[in-house]
């Protein structure tokens, strides 16, 4: 998945969450040293949060979260079962700062957008512009975003961290 | 240039660097990189680097801890891999099952010293704080990222500092402060931040009171947490690094090591840019409880109301240690645990269960009719034994209360102090001990 700014405006239907959602009921401790497969680990994605979220969630989807989305263990399941599951975009008001790092080092793109939080909802579209760093709602109204830092930039395009390291090492 | 925090003075050390601004991107060389029953993980994604060698054996530290003793043959093999990974990279920091929690393990063994950098592919590794080290949770990926190239980008943190000071009431812990803290503040309070701990009854506090503090600060948000390392905290390190290294109480290499030891810590600087402050006064605490199913729905211990309990369990990197069990063990000495409770107590290292037996506390646990388990994280988060039934509720010593985090979504956890969950599962309802008859 290649994130730079030169990529097109894209488009994913919305999951929204609440506020301190933690990395237990994204992605549940008790899986964390059996389960391996890339199936398995998408199949229990938002299990304790959502029951009906993995079975539903298509290719491209949203996640929208309130503040500190991811807080708790550092297990990076919590971000590859939503990466697994297709999730391409997280856009919370904030972010725990393990599961954020989880996020770049997987090339998930994780946007802190507060504004856009409060007026969207499960169900709903958004159309995302890294270029133009902004967020359309279904009905048209537009919010801004930090631009990401030519730091994270870098990560995401590679893929994440590991693709972006052995690049460096092939160097 | 205005003064530094502690975390821009470890950071720029870590870096090479002289100083660093808040907000500025650092490639870090950490002095220590912790995993534990993830490794096996970890091995196979810093395998697709395609190096034969780890960069820096000696930098690595791991432990099993997690499932301990293996619970299925699935565990098993994950310990298994982990140890055929050790032996073939040479790594000389590696505790094996039954040795303890890794944040406690590695404080017993002073495997990371005041001053130095600690990464790890755990959230509570803000816990080295309490020896004046930086320590900072990262993810898997990251960590074979190091194992690789042996530095990580890390953003250096604002500085939030938080005064306790006074004489802390009886009966009320530094989880009660770390609680409350939590509890005044939100989960989210501490987000992305450095927390320096500051004020006479922080100085005040046994080291394994201090531990308890930046180890909750992960529940905080924080980056990590740190105390400045006084007198004891030299003593801690200089007694157990001598013994280690067979260095003799007086001599020259003690006084050598004394040196280093002191040489190494980092103090902030008296015109640091803090972002806030926050004031505490001991005597204003009480014993407080986290309610269901987050860490800052925390109301005092006085205000709960009457709540039955299932089961009980002590023990956990936030508190398992020796004080914890002496907590346990007066409450429980000549009492037994109510009838249909089960009380899990499990010390955070062999040291500490070795302690508990010879101090007499094992016998007065089992007398009272707890289970007293192998030393690891128990069922913290679900991956071992003691796990509550459906729709039961828990009194816990641990660090988090989230739905799930023992392993069943209806179980409600309560988190408090270990003397407060001991009193529960004697009373068979959350109590503080003074209640007790």
């Amino acid at each position: 998945m290649t994130t730079s700014s030169k990529v097109q405006p894209f488009t994913g239907r919305v999951w929204k969450y609440g506020d301190n959602v933690n990395t237990d009921v994204i992605f549940p401790g008790k899986y964390t040293y059996t389960l391996k497969t890339p199936e398995e680990i998408a199949a229990h994605a938002l299990e304790d949060l959502d029951p009906g979220f993995a079975a539903n969630v298509q290719k491209g989807d949203i996640v929208v979260a309130g503040s500190n989305w991811g807080c708790g263990s550092s297990r990076e399941q919590a971000v590859s079962c939503l990466v697994l599951a297709g999730v391409r975009t997280v856009v919370a008001r904030s972010f725990s700062r393990i599961w954020y790092r989880n996020a770049l080092n997987n090339g998930l793109l994780a946007l802190e957008c507060p504004a856009f939080v409060d007026l969207t909802v499960t169900g709903d579209t958004a159309t995302i512009s890294l270029g133009e760093a902004l967020i359309t709602a279904g009905d048209g109204r537009t919010t801004a975003f930090k631009p990401l830092s030519d730091d994270i930039l870098r990560i995401l395009d590679a893929g994440g961290l590991i693709p972006y390291i052995k690049r460096q090492m092939a160097d | 240039m205005p003064g530094q925090t502690f975390a821009q003075k470890a950071l720029a050390k870590a870096a090479g660097r002289d100083s660093c601004a808040v907000g500025e991107i650092l490639d870090v060389e950490p002095d220590v990189v912790l995993s534990h029953d993830n490794t096996a993980a970890i091995r196979r994604i810093w395998e697709e680097f395609g190096q034969d060698r780890v960069k820096h054996p000696d930098r690595m530290a791991i432990t099993l801890d997690h499932a301990v003793p293996a619970p299925t043959a699935v565990h098993a093999q994950n310990h298994r891999e982990i140890r055929e990974f050790v032996g073939e990279q040479g790594i000389n920091h590696f505790f094996e099952a039954g040795r303890g929690i890794c944040h406690q393990v590695l404080s017993e063994e002073v495997v990371v010293k005041p001053g130095q950098v600690i990464l790890g592919a755990d959230s509570h590794t803000p816990h080295f704080g309490w020896l004046g080290a930086f320590g900072a949770g990262i993810g898997r990926s990251e960590v074979a990222a190091l194992w690789a190239q042996g530095q990580l980008w890390l953003k250096v943190p604002a500085t939030m500092r938080i005064h306790l000071n006074g004489t802390m009431p009886e009966g009320v812990t530094a989880k009660d402060f770390a609680l409350r803290i939590i509890g005044d503040m939100g989960a989210d309070g501490g987000l992305y931040r450095s927390i320096e701990f500051a004020g006479d009854t922080i100085h005040a506090m046994t080291l394994e009171s201090r531990m308890v503090l930046p180890n909750m600060m992960a529940e905080f948000g924080a980056k990590n947490a740190v105390i400045c390392p006084d007198e004891p905290v030299l003593t801690w390190c200089l007694e157990r690094l001598a013994m280690r290294r067979g260095i003799e109480a007086g001599s020259s290499a003690w006084a050598d090591l004394s040196d280093s030891l002191q040489d190494g810590c980092l103090y902030p600087d008296a015109d640091c840019e803090l972002e806030s402050e926050h004031h505490y006064t001991a005597e204003d605490l009480e014993p407080y409880i986290a309610r269901p199913h987050s860490v800052d729905d925390v109301v005092p211990l006085s205000e709960l109301g009457n709540v039955k309990v299932d089961s009980a369990f002590i023990g956990t990197c936030t508190n398992g240690r020796l004080e914890d069990m002496s907590a346990a063990a007066s409450v429980l000495s000549d009492r037994r645990v109510a009838p249909g409770l089960s009380l899990v107590i499990i010390p955070a290292s062999s040291q500490v269960l070795q302690a508990c037996i010879e101090l007499g506390y094992a016998e007065t646990f089992t007398r009272a009719g707890a289970m007293l388990g192998v030393p690891g994280c128990g069922p913290c988060m679900g991956n071992h034994f003691g796990i509550p039934a459906p729709g039961e509720t828990v009194i816990s010593s641990a660090n988090r209360n989230f739905r799930g985090r023992m392993g069943t979504p209806s179980a409600d956890i309560f988190l408090s102090s270990p003397a407060v969950v001991a009193a529960s599962a004697v009373a068979g309802r959350i109590v503080d001990p003074r209640e007790l008859g």
